[in-house]
C-alpha cells in the first residue's frame, strides 16, 4: 500500500543533505566546543558557521542566535527569561504584563500561565476573529505602562493563519518611542515562527521582531534542535544554569551535530524558499478545491493570509479520529483537532477561539504538505476522502 | 497516532466492519445519548419480542472507540432476554473488545447508557 504523509506541520523527515552534513559530528568530529584543542576548535567552528547561517537567514547578528533543544524551549526561555530579567531590573512594584493570543501554541500559553501562577506576570489573552487573526487595535488597547512583552505567533500550526507580524512590529516600535521618553520599559515583541520559517519573510529588522523562536524538525532537521533569536539589548536571564555556553544564556555542552543540521536545513530553506512556497501552495490549493467538492465540508482559516502548507477542514457528520483511522487504513497520515484525538479530551483551543463549536471541532481534519508531497498523492487523497466521509456519515445518526 | 498500537485488534475489526449498523423503522425502544466530554453521539434502536431483544441497531457519530463499543454492545445483547441485556456493564463491553485505551473508557459508558435508556424507552412505550 502506498503511504502518504500529510502531517508535515507535526514534523518532517530529516533530509539526506542535512543528515550527511551532521553525520561526521557524531564520530570523527566529536569534540566539545568548549575545549581549546583541535577537536574542540573543529566543533566550535562548526557551531559558529551554523550560527552565522541562521543569523544571515534572519538578517541578524550571529551573537543574537541561541541554540536550544526545540521551539518550546526557546519560547520558555524568551518568556520566562525576559520577565525574570525585567522583574529584577525594574524597581516598580507593578507586575510585568504580557499580551498574547488565545490561538498560540501550548508552549506560549503554558509559559504565560506559569508566570501568572507564580505571580511574576499578568497576562492578557487576546481574542481572534473567525479566521484566527488578532486585531492590531486590540493589541494597542491592551498595552499598559507595565507591559513588557507582546507574544504573537507568526503562523498558526492548526489552521495556518498568518498574523500581521510586520504591523505589530511597527506598532510596538512607535509605542516604544513615547515609552522611553516616559522612562517606561520598552515593550518587546516575541513571535513563534515555527510554522512560518520555511515559507514567509523572517527578516527580524524589517518585521520589528525582538525575539523569535523556531525548531528544526519542521524543516527537515532532526527533532531536538531549535533556536531563539534575541535582539541585542533585550534583557533575558538564562533558565538553564551551568556553564557559559550560548553567550551565558543556555548552559550545557552544545549539541554539535544537531546545530550543524539546523544550519544546513536553514541554508537549504533560504535557497529554495520561493520555489517551494509556490509549489506547495499550488498543491495545497488543488487539495482544497477537491475536498470542498464534498458536501458539508468547509475550509477553516483565512483564504489568503495563510501559510502554503496547511489546509484544515471541518467535516459535518464525521468525527476527526475516526476519519484519521480510516484514512490511515488507506495509507494517508493527517491530523485532527477533535477532542477524541487529544489526550485531555478537549476540542482544539484554536478552533474554539475562532468561534467554532465543540461539535464542529469534533469533525476537524488537517492536512499539511511538505517538500516531498506530489500531485499524485493529492489526487489520491481527493479520491479517497469522500469514501471515508461517506462511510462515517452512513454510521452517524441523523440529528435533525 | 499508530492505530494498530492504540486500539486492540477487536476494536479495529469493529471499526472497519461494524455490526448491526443502521436504523430500525418503528423500533420498540430508542435512545440517543451524547457524551458531553468529547462530543460523541450514539443512538440505539431495539425491537423486543417475548421480553427478548429480537433486533438491535446502532448509529454513532464519534471516534473509533465510540463506533467499536456501539457495534460490540449490539452483538452482546442481540437475542438476549431484557433482564440479562440490562446487566451489561461498561467493563464487560471494554473486556469483550480486548480492552480500551484509558482515555477511551468513557465510550463504553456511553454504549451501556444508550442500551439502558433504550430499554427504559421500550418499557415506557408499552
Amino acid at each position: 500500500m502506498k503511504k502518504i504523509y500529510l502531517d508535515n506541520a507535526a514534523t518532517t523527515p530529516v533530509s539526506p543533505e542535512v543528515l550527511a552534513a551532521m553525520e561526521p559530528y557524531f564520530t570523527n568530529k566529536f569534540g566539545n566546543a568548549s575545549e581549546p584543542h583541535f577537536w574542540g576548535q573543529e566543533a566550535r567552528k562548526a557551531i559558529d558557521e551554523a550560527r552565522e547561517k541562521i543569523a544571515n537567514f534572519l538578517g541578524a547578528k550571529p551573537k543574537e542566535i541561541i541554540f536550544t533543544s526545540c521551539a518550546t524551549e526557546s519560547i520558555n526561555l524568551a518568556h520566562k527569561g525576559l520577565v525574570e530579567s525585567i522583574k529584577y531590573k525594574v524597581s516598580s512594584t507593578k507586575c510585568p504584563h504580557i499580551i498574547t493570543s488565545l490561538v498560540e501554541h501550548k508552549a506560549v500559553l503554558e509559559s504565560c500561565k506559569h508566570l501568572e501562577k507564580i505571580g511574576w506576570a499578568k497576562v492578557t489573552y487576546l481574542l481572534v476573529d473567525k479566521y484566527g487573526v488578532v486585531d492590531i487595535k486590540d493589541i494597542k488597547q491592551a498595552i499598559r505602562p507595565e507591559t513588557v512583552l507582546v507574544s504573537i505567533m507568526y503562523a498558526n500550526n492548526e489552521v495556518g493563519t498568518i498574523q500581521p507580524i510586520g504591523k505589530i512590529g511597527r506598532l510596538i516600535k512607535e509605542i516604544n518611542v513615547s515609552r522611553v521618553a516616559c522612562h517606561l520599559s520598552p515593550v518587546y515583541f516575541h513571535t513563534d515562527a515555527t510554522q512560518a520559517i520555511q515559507y514567509l519573510d523572517c527578516n527580524v529588522d524589517g518585521l520589528g521582531i525582538d525575539l523569535l523562536s523556531f525548531s528544526g524538525h519542521k524543516l527537515y532537521a532532526p527533532k531536538g534542535i531549535g533556536a531563539l533569536y534575541i535582539r541585542s539589548g533585550v534583557p533575558v536571564v538564562r533558565q538553564q544554569d551551568g556553564g557559559g555556553q550560548e553567550y551565558n544564556l543556555r548552559a550545557g555542552t552544545e549539541n554539535v551535530p544537531y546545530i550543524v543540521a539546523l544550519g544546513k536545513a536553514i541554508e537549504k530553506v533560504s535557497s529554495i524558499k520561493y520555489q517551494v512556497s509556490k509549489r506547495t501552495k499550488r498543491l495545497r490549493d488543488k487539495l482544497i478545491n477537491g475536498v470542498l467538492k464534498i458536501s458539508g465540508v468547509k475550509l477553516v482559516g483565512h483564504s489568503n493570509k495563510q501559510v502554503p502548507h496547511i489546509a484544515t477542514f471541518i467535516v459535518e457528520g464525521a468525527e476527526g479520529e475516526a476519519m484519521l483511522l480510516l484514512l490511515s487504513d488507506k495509507g494517508i497520515a493527517a491530523s485532527s483537532g477533535s477532542a477524541c484525538t487529544s489526550g485531555l479530551l478537549k476540542p482544539s483551543h484554536v478552533l474554539t477561539a475562532m468561534g467554532y463549536k465543540p461539535q464542529e471541532a469534533h469533525g476537524s481534519l488537517r492536512f499539511s504538505l511538505g517538500k516531498d508531497t506530489t500531485l499524485k498523492e493529492i489526487d489520491y487523497v481527493i479520491k479517497v476522502l469522500p469514501e471515508v466521509i461517506k462511510k462515517l456519515r452512513k454510521m452517524a445518526p441523523k440529528l435533525i | 497516532m499508530n492505530f494498530n498500537q492504540f486500539y486492540s485488534k477487536k476494536v479495529l475489526e469493529h471499526i472497519r466492519h461494524p455490526k448491526n449498523m443502521g436504523e430500525i423503522k418503528n423500533p420498540d425502544g430508542v435512545a440517543t445519548v451524547g457524551n458531553p466530554v468529547c462530543g460523541d453521539i450514539m443512538r440505539l434502536f431495539i425491537k423486543v419480542k417475548d421480553n427478548r431483544i429480537s433486533d438491535i441497531k446502532f448509529q454513532t457519530l464519534g471516534c473509533g472507540a465510540a463506533i467499536a463499543t456501539s457495534s460490540m454492545i449490539t452483538t452482546m445483547v442481540k437475542g438476549k432476554p431484557l433482564f440479562e441485556a440490562e446487566k451489561i456493564t461498561k467493563q464487560a463491553i471494554a473486556e469483550a473488545l480486548g480492552g480500551l485505551p484509558s482515555t477511551k473508557l468513557h465510550c463504553s459508558v456511553l454504549a451501556a447508557d444508550a442500551l439502558k435508556r433504550a430499554i427504559e424507552n421500550y418499557r415506557s412505550n408499552k
